[in-house]
């Protein structure tokens, strides 16, 4: 023991750089390259889903049947929701978080190195499955993302590679749910209490207690689609005695957990940036925890205002109406917390406040566009229709990614020692707010007047804000190229040099680190006042 | 420094340990989502909704005081899940009943395929709260039922609307879907899309 004990510290001593070659990056177990990984995976795979948003938008740019045959709309509509989903905003997330929580609570790494690789390199493999589904007799699944079962029964040959991508999404979650919760827990610095802990790693240890609760059930949903295909149950089945609502049920009660997964780690990354700079401390962060636990809580006992329509006692349908209006109440605290950071402080406008700005402000109508949704009465007139759309693009879109793209601006200069371009960030920022405006803010109106999700034609008078929201799709897309550009430039090290602090307003001990970081950072851990 | 690297291991231990207890819970969670098939089963008895109220078995035989002063519409329809070469459909595509009295009306099934098949129809009834209202005394849905290739036949159903039918309630349908229940083994499988491009 004692012997390999200081061959360890030997090894930990004399190798504080990357192997180098491309191996590295397949056996890497460090959380930086980790993280860069995972960043990058997400990014291919946001330019991926928005090509495919695109085919829907060219679709819709006029009535009538113009580009595309319905079947391959159908697997448009349903590949861009699950890339996007599981590729792109998941995966930035876990980027960020391992990047930035060994290096906010002092430790050297994440808990669980090895299956932090392993979590990462399950993703190429998952996302091969699912896209190669395209090239397959029958096409890739066009059930829509929720694969409501019957329809979704009727797949084509992708329907085992649909079902097996998303148990390797679903392992991969889970593994890095876990590793996170680990490393939060065990991993800390001395000194560091939970209540000291950042919000961005507060928002991520909430979320992936999230993530190890439901991704299992989703894996047990599909797993039951499977079996009734192939393997001769009935879980759905009304011939067998099963009922395809149940389906519904048990996807949703993974599925509305699911979209606090997808925002819980933006409140986080917000909450790091608006104060950062107001220049003054953050507004209520003991009730930014308690509001993000409530969410969390709430999240699963509202499952079913996802399917009103599907008839149930009057007495649920109140109850799941009450509670998603419950929810308003915990995310206001959060949104006045926000703003009330920002009452007279000295505020700045550079790129990564304006994307935090722009996610408070237009997460917001998102969010009331969900109070609107969550009334039963009302809901039967919006089911299904483009307001749907509009509401949940707009907790996405200027939601989660919003937060994202604000994180990796706010952080960049941190990870690789250069300053971006901050001309161009600002230009990307107004060329995004502007176009995902335009591309989603008439989808509220037509989605009212009438015209239904999932559909490749519309009645004639829905012409005009289909043809804005197609130039706004087109404009948001090309947008991204900037940020592309921004990323690449900054990762080739071309820029002015950052230092420690980045910002003048930042807090915390990733900054108390040199830019960029030494390959191993808090090898001993650091004092914590 | 071996005070450190006793440190470190502990560490490791520790978070080994949590690893595995989180493991527990996502067997556990796995196990739940599978534990929520028979609970939705008894949701829907307790709220008289869902498929536990389909029933496939004949009503008992009642004396109901037929209910002269009150008359409801019963409407049929008939469909065929997916792509079931089946022809199907009501006889009778709406009855005025009194409540209370016992009504036959038929509905009539043809195999289309060459190859004999068996069908298992499941009876809907709508509104919800008619549902426990609308007794089913003869029904081709209490079996499955074998059509030989290219067979058609009548097929009768004998119902009541009991008189506890809530007031306001003055239309019922009681809809029935065919679904495809032929074993696997029966006979070789047919192309679906050859099936259906026909």
């Amino acid at each position: 023991m004692a012997y390999s004990a200081t061959a360890d510290e030997h090894h930990d001593e004399h190798h504080d750089g990357p192997a180098p070659g491309l191996m590295r990056w397949v056996t890497t177990t460090n959380h930086k390259d980790l993280g860069t990984l995972y960043l990058w995976f997400s990014l291919i795979m946001f330019f991926v889903g928005g090509s495919m948003a695109l085919v829907i938008r060219a679709e819709l740019f006029q009535p009538g049947l113009s580009l595309v045959q319905p079947e391959f709309f159908n697997q448009m509509t349903t590949m861009h929701a699950l890339i996007m989903i599981f590729g792109a905003v998941m995966p930035a997330f876990v980027g960020l978080a391992n990047w930035l929580l060994p290096m906010m609570i002092g430790a050297p790494d994440m808990a669980l190195p090895r299956v932090n690789n392993w979590g990462f390199w399950i993703l190429p493999f998952a996302f091969t499955l699912l896209l190669s589904t395209l090239f397959m007799p029958g096409g890739a699944p066009a059930s829509g993302w929720t694969m409501y079962p019957p329809l979704v029964l009727q797949t084509g040959e992708a329907f085992p590679f649909l079902i097996l991508s998303i148990h390797l999404m679903g392992i991969s979650s889970i593994m890095g749910a876990i590793n996170i919760v680990a490393t939060i827990l065990n991993m800390r610095a001395p000194g560091m209490d939970l209540m000291k802990m950042p919000l961005f790693v507060w928002s991520w240890l909430i979320t992936a207690y999230l993530l190890i609760a439901v991704m299992p059930v989703l894996a047990g949903a599909v797993t039951m689609l499977l079996t009734d295909k192939y393997f001769g149950t009935a879980f759905f089945t009304a011939a067998g005695g099963g009922d395809p609502v149940l389906f519904q049920h048990i996807f949703w009660f993974f599925g509305h957990p699911e979209v606090y997964i997808l925002i819980l780690p933006a409140f986080g990354i917000v909450s790091h940036i608006i104060p950062a700079f107001c220049r003054k401390p953050l507004f209520g962060k003991a009730s930014m925890v308690y509001a993000m636990a409530a969410i969390a809580f709430l999240s699963f006992i509202v499952w079913a205002h996802h399917m009103f329509t599907v008839g149930m006692p009057l007495a649920a349908a109140l109850f799941f109406m009450f509670a998603t209006m419950l929810i308003a109440v915990p995310t206001g605290v959060k949104i006045f917390n926000w703003l009330a950071t920002m009452w007279r402080s000295a505020m700045t406008f550079e790129t990564p406040m304006l994307f935090a700005l722009g996610f408070v402000f237009m997460f917001t109508i998102g969010g009331l566009s969900g109070l609107m949704l969550a009334i039963v009465p009302a809901d039967f007139q919006y089911h299904d229709s483009y307001f749907v759309v509009a509401h949940f693009h707009y907790v996405l879109v200027p939601g989660s990614v919003f937060a994202i793209m604000a994180g990796v601006y706010f952080w960049l200069p941190k990870w690789t020692g250069v300053m971006y371009n901050e001309t161009l960030g600002k230009l990307h920022f107004w060329l995004t707010t502007i176009f995902v405006n335009l591309t989603f803010f008439p989808m509220h109106f037509i989605g009212l007047a009438g015209m239904p999700r999932r559909i490749p034609d519309y009645a004639l008078q829905f012409t005009t804000f289909n043809q804005m929201a197609t130039i706004g799709a087109i404009g948001f897309g090309l947008s991204q190229l900037i940020f592309l550009y921004i990323v690449i430039q900054s990762a080739r090290r071309a820029g002015e040099k950052a230092s420690d602090r980045v910002w003048e307003g930042t807090e915390g001990l990733e900054f108390e680190l040199s830019s960029p970081p030494a390959y191993h950072t808090f090898t001993t851990p650091p004092t914590v006042r | 420094m071996s005070d450190e690297h006793r440190q470190q291991e502990a560490r490791s231990r520790g978070n080994l340990r949590m690893a595995g207890k989180l493991s527990v819970l996502v067997v556990v969670m796995f196990g739940f989502g599978y534990a929520l098939v028979p609970l939705y089963d008894v949701f829907c008895e307790i709220t008289g909704i869902g498929p536990g109220t389909v029933d496939l078995v004949a009503a008992e035989e009642q004396e109901w005081v037929a209910d002269e002063s009150r008359t409801v519409t019963v409407e049929f329809t008939a469909s065929l899940n997916q792509r079931m070469p089946w022809e199907f459909r009501a006889e009778t595509r709406t009855m005025e009943v009194h409540p209370g009295e016992s009504h036959v009306m038929t509905y009539y099934a043809r195999n289309l395929r060459e190859q004999d098949m068996i069908g298992q129809a499941i009876p809907s009834v709508s509104p919800a709260r008619a549902a426990a209202h609308l007794h089913k005394l003869e029904c081709f849905c209490f079996v499955e039922q074998l059509f030989e290739a290219g067979q058609g036949r009548y097929m009768p159903v004998r119902f009541v609307v009991d008189p506890d039918l809530p007031e306001h309630v003055d239309r019922v349908t009681l809809a029935y879907t065919f679904f495809d229940a032929t074993p696997a083994g029966m006979h070789a499988p047919v192309d679906v899309d050859t099936a259906s491009t026909r």
